[in-house]
């Protein structure tokens, strides 16, 4: 790798989360039994037309804005020509060479920790097509045509990245981005949105373009580096051992962590586009694109550096508690309405342990946000102890109750912080342990741990620790 | 055999007095349709499908109406729809094996709302295959022969609505024109027959040839039941992009507007080639215009002969990609025990689709692929421009266009079908309409060699009223639209 360098640029499909679909009236709702969300419209019947969502139109906008793209006042639809069973009109309806945003950049981390541009090509409007499903029928494939019609934004970017690892950032924060403007729901298990990586290597210091590869359908940022990182090596294999890259698409395999090739641009198809006769172009005005700009939610570096201030947080927790507008909700939430110090932790530690920052969303958490406010609460006003908290959470987490408060009173939890309660088991502890006394005494004051442990096993963990910490050291120390 | 309750060429005029007062009913009236399309239809071919008992309930349903003194100026009115509309329920073929098993699972606007004006609805006609066509013999169901002369050709592509009027099976029917399929056939059938401006009428169930210049419009025995159907047609559709957002427009208000002052311009490119008969009874029409008042200027459409070429370019395209739906997964033809998804596709498409469909897929493919683009589809869409031009500039010396609607009478079945370009040339007076997107009326003004011809006039955008005004007002001083064909009974008759 040291004599090479990496090109890559990237085009990210985003499902914008319209209730509808881009050109019919249809639920774009994951998860239905197959085809039944889909019209006559999605089928691609005879005498049929497509009507556009007029709502895709603020959600492009939005992320043209927040790349600081611009918005073309007008934009134009094609139609890109090809047959596959799961495209239903034999063509997709997309853009071509007007799309609604064209020239917008996205600022991202390095790992050396410098700053660097990716500029943003162009995003475009599209259709999604239906899904083919090859698995579920021996010998036959099933069309489920449910996913045909869903609202596409196409985000390419320049070849500007230079690593896998960059590229993972870039796509990080365009999801987050996303996330930020609600206009995709960003859940990449359920194909939300995927990546296509344009790959090719260069001898370091050139500064022309290699041939490149395309590796498409991507659905993870693991496995986005995992695919550009073999399609670098295998280029650099290719070429070392005397060979060329052919410019093709391939399809990545995260189960055998290599990409193959699909089709080579000799096979490559020709999409015969054309304008979409059956739609009128793309007209947004300056008073569109204002109001967009007037509803446009607090960005993700804004909300960052806001968690900084008000709650006193690290950058990098800030940045990580932000790193999603759900999560960030959540936890402005929790931090709102109790401690912001603990709430940052109990969020990164307990939350983040149990789910991940890129899919975390709150509606999806068995633990309200609410409920987690009292519970950092309850640590705070002494009413149980962080370790009972752990437990509570658990608890929460498994479902067992819905209610904090209810929990600890029905199991008993509440720590037994009166010292007239704690002070006769205190003394029967010391009288029951007179060598450890005397080793203490002796000046092994290590020892008050276990008198600690002792009492607390004895109140099965409820007391208060610090105030038997007290009372065990007076004890020891007076008698 | 059920007795004729009247003249079968009725105008909706006479037909909404006679049910009115109470002469014959919806039902008598639909009855005595059915039983001529029943005697006849086998010589003409005009109908696919005959909806009979759909049009008696229909009728019946608007006896009552009437009884209770809630008609409107289309209820009982019987009618065909080319059976390129979608209609629930019913089969609806676009004239093609490909759609041969195809039950429509709702329907076009134009029929909902014809239905909603209370017409009743006698069948679905037949057409050139997916509406490409200028003969009506490039049907999967056989050709419609031309009432006048069943030797003859109707036209094409709505050959079977144009016939149906002409051959008195019904007063009124719709078609679609894409580069002429309204107005030639309606020629060379005797009958009167408008285009409407790209827009006017919802595309929404019909079945789509080329998106941007299909357009649905009427056949009629004149002038004044062309503007009472149309106007009903008309309006926004929200489910049609490129429907003109406007109201239902009553196309009647110019019927009674005299032809006094209004500036016909006669296009030299238009005259120059004709035979000399067709030329002579389109001189005698101007001449009958000019004495009831209208004035004739010569104009200029300087790029008419890009005209057909540009079309032969844009149309293609367009069907080449509409036409990708048929390929046997979700519905219509599929070939028997395809061996991959290929052979399906290739076999499906390869039996279904007749030749002409097939020769248009292939040149439209062929136009729109890269390195061709610019050379033919762009190069295409450049002309059309022109074209449009032609006639913005020369609407500013004149308020319509006269033309000749097609070269001459109807021809003889097979004269033409192995000649694609002389088959083409039959829209060369057409074809620029459509790509202009205007209005286009043909009307009769005479026979050749006892065949019906019609003058085309062509409007601004949105003055179909004034075209229907100005064919009303040489109706009136005209009776060719009057003629009508004897049909001889060689068909089996049932009832």
């Amino acid at each position: 790798m040291a004599d090479w360098q990496a090109v890559i640029g990237l085009e990210i499909h985003a499902q914008l989360n319209t209730r509808s679909k881009i050109f019919s009236a249809v639920s774009t709702a994951f998860g239905a039994d197959p085809n039944t969300q889909a019209s006559l419209v999605d089928l691609g019947f005879p005498g049929v037309l497509p009507v556009t969502n007029e709502a895709v139109y603020e959600k492009a906008v939005a992320f043209g804005l927040g790349v600081g793209a611009t918005i073309n006042h007008q934009s134009v639809f094609d139609r890109k020509n090809y047959f596959y069973p799961d495209l239903p009109k034999g063509y997709q309806i997309t853009q071509l060479d007007e799309p609604i945003v064209e020239h917008g950049h996205m600022d991202i981390n390095c790992a050396d920790g410098s700053r660097k541009t990716i500029h943003i090509t162009r995003a475009h409007l599209e259709e999604d097509a239906g899904k083919s499903l090859h698995r579920d029928y021996a010998g036959e494939t099933g069309i489920d045509l449910n996913r045909a019609g869903t609202p596409l934004l196409e985000i390419v970017s320049e070849p500007d990245l230079r690593s896998a690892e960059e590229a993972s950032t870039y796509a990080r924060q365009i999801h987050k981005l996303l996330t930020y403007l609600d206009i995709c729901d960003g859940n990449m298990a359920e194909g939300s949105m995927r990546c296509d990586a344009n790959v090719s290597i260069r001898p370091l210091g050139s500064s022309e373009l290699g041939t490149r590869t395309e590796t498409k359908n991507i659905n993870s940022f693991r496995f986005l580096e995992q695919a550009i990182n073999h399609e670098i090596e295998r280029q650099i294999v290719v070429i070392e051992s005397g060979g060329r890259v052919v410019q093709e698409t391939r399809l990545y395999d995260p189960d055998r962590d290599e990409t193959r090739p699909m089709r080579s641009k000799e096979t490559a198809m020709d999409y015969r586009y054309f304008p979409e006769p059956d739609l009128l172009p793309v007209v947004i005005d300056d008073s569109f694109i204002s109001a967009v700009q007037d509803r446009l939610p607090e960005m993700p570096d804004e909300k960052r550096a806001r968690f900084q201030t008000a709650f006193g947080l690290s950058e990098e927790d800030a940045e990580t508690l932000s790193g999603n507008r759900s999560l960030a909700d959540y936890f402005e939430y929790v931090a709102s309405a109790s401690d912001p110090r603990q709430a940052s932790n109990w969020v990164r530690v307990e939350l983040l342990g149990r789910t991940s920052k890129d899919s975390f969303n709150s509606e999806d958490v068995p633990v309200p946000a609410s409920e987690l406010a009292s519970l950092i609460n309850r640590i705070s006003d002494e009413t149980i102890s962080g370790k009972i908290a752990k437990t509570v959470f658990d608890a929460l987490w498994q479902g067992e109750t819905d209610s904090v408060d209810a929990y600890i009173n029905v199991k008993g939890l509440k720590q037994v912080s009166d010292s007239s309660d704690l002070a006769p088991i205190v003394t029967a502890i010391i009288a029951n342990n007179p060598k450890q006394v005397e080793q203490y005494r002796a000046g092994k004051t290590k020892l008050l741990s276990f008198f600690v442990g002792q009492v607390m096993k004895e109140t099965g963990g409820k007391a208060n620790p610090k105030q038997v910490n007290d009372l065990v050291r007076i004890q020891l120390d007076t008698a | 055999m059920v007795a004729h309750v009247t003249t079968p060429f009725q105008s909706i005029a006479e037909i909404r007095a006679n049910l009115d007062d109470g002469t014959y009913s919806c039902r008598e009236l639909a009855e005595s349709l059915i039983s001529r399309i029943e005697e006849h239809d086998n010589d003409i071919n005009a109908f696919i499908t005959v909806t009979a008992d759909d049009a008696r309930s229909t009728a019946d349903a608007q006896d009552v109406l009437i009884a209770k003194g809630q008609a409107g100026p289309l209820t009982g009115i019987p009618l065909a729809h080319k059976d390129i509309f979608c209609t629930e329920g019913v089969k609806t073929s676009a004239g093609s094996k490909m759609l041969d098993n195809f039950i429509a699972p709702y329907s076009a606007t134009v029929v909902e709302k014809l239905k909603a004006a209370g017409c009743v609805t006698l069948g679905k006609t037949n057409l050139d295959e997916f509406a490409m066509g200028s003969s009506n013999e490039n049907s999967y169901y056989g050709p419609v022969r031309n009432p006048w002369q069943k030797s003859h050709v109707p036209g094409g592509s709505s050959g079977g609505s144009a016939a149906a009027v002409a051959a008195g099976f019904c007063p009124v029917s719709t078609g679609t024109d894409t580069g002429g399929s309204i107005r030639q056939p309606a020629s060379m059938c005797g009958v009167t027959g408008i285009k409407p401006t790209y827009g006017r009428v919802s595309r929404w169930g019909m079945i789509a040839f080329a998106s941007s210049l299909d357009q649905a419009g009427v056949f009629a025995r004149n002038a004044q039941d062309a503007a009472i159907l149309l106007s009903a047609m008309t309006g926004a559709d929200p489910r049609d992009s490129t429907c003109i957002d406007a109201p239902l427009a009553d196309l009647t208000q110019e019927l009674s507007t005299p032809l006094a002052g209004i500036r016909i311009g006669v296009p030299e490119q238009y005259l120059s080639e004709l035979d000399a008969p067709m030329a002579d009874l389109l001189t005698s029409a101007l001449f009958e215009m000019e004495a009831g008042g209208a004035k004739l200027v010569d104009i200029s459409l300087p790029h008419t002969r890009y005209a057909v070429p540009a079309y032969y370019v844009i149309a293609p395209a367009e069907c080449s990609t509409n036409l990708s739906r048929y390929d046997g997964v979700r519905f219509g033809y599929r070939c028997e025990d395809p061996e991959d998804i290929e052979d399906l596709y290739k076999r499906s498409r390869s039996e279904a689709f007749g030749d002409e469909v097939k020769q248009r897929i292939l040149v439209g493919t062929f136009t729109l692929s890269t390195g061709y683009y610019d050379a033919y589809y762009r190069k295409a869409q450049q002309i059309r421009r022109l074209i449009h031009q032609d006639f913005v500039a020369a609407f500013n010396s004149v308020d319509v266009i006269a033309a000749p609607t097609c070269p001459g009478p109807a021809f003889q079945l097979l004269e033409k079908i192995s000649d694609s370009i002389a088959m083409y040339l039959q829209d060369i007076y057409t074809i620029p309409v459509n790509l202009a997107g205007l209005p286009g009326l043909s009307m009769p003004i005479g026979q050749i060699g006892q065949m019906p011809v019609g003058m085309q006039l062509i409007g601004q955008y949105l003055d179909e009223a004034r075209l229907l005004g100005m064919a009303h007002q040489f109706q009136q001083r005209t009776d060719w639209h009057l003629a009508t064909p004897t049909l001889q009974a060689t068909g089996v008759s049932h009832g």
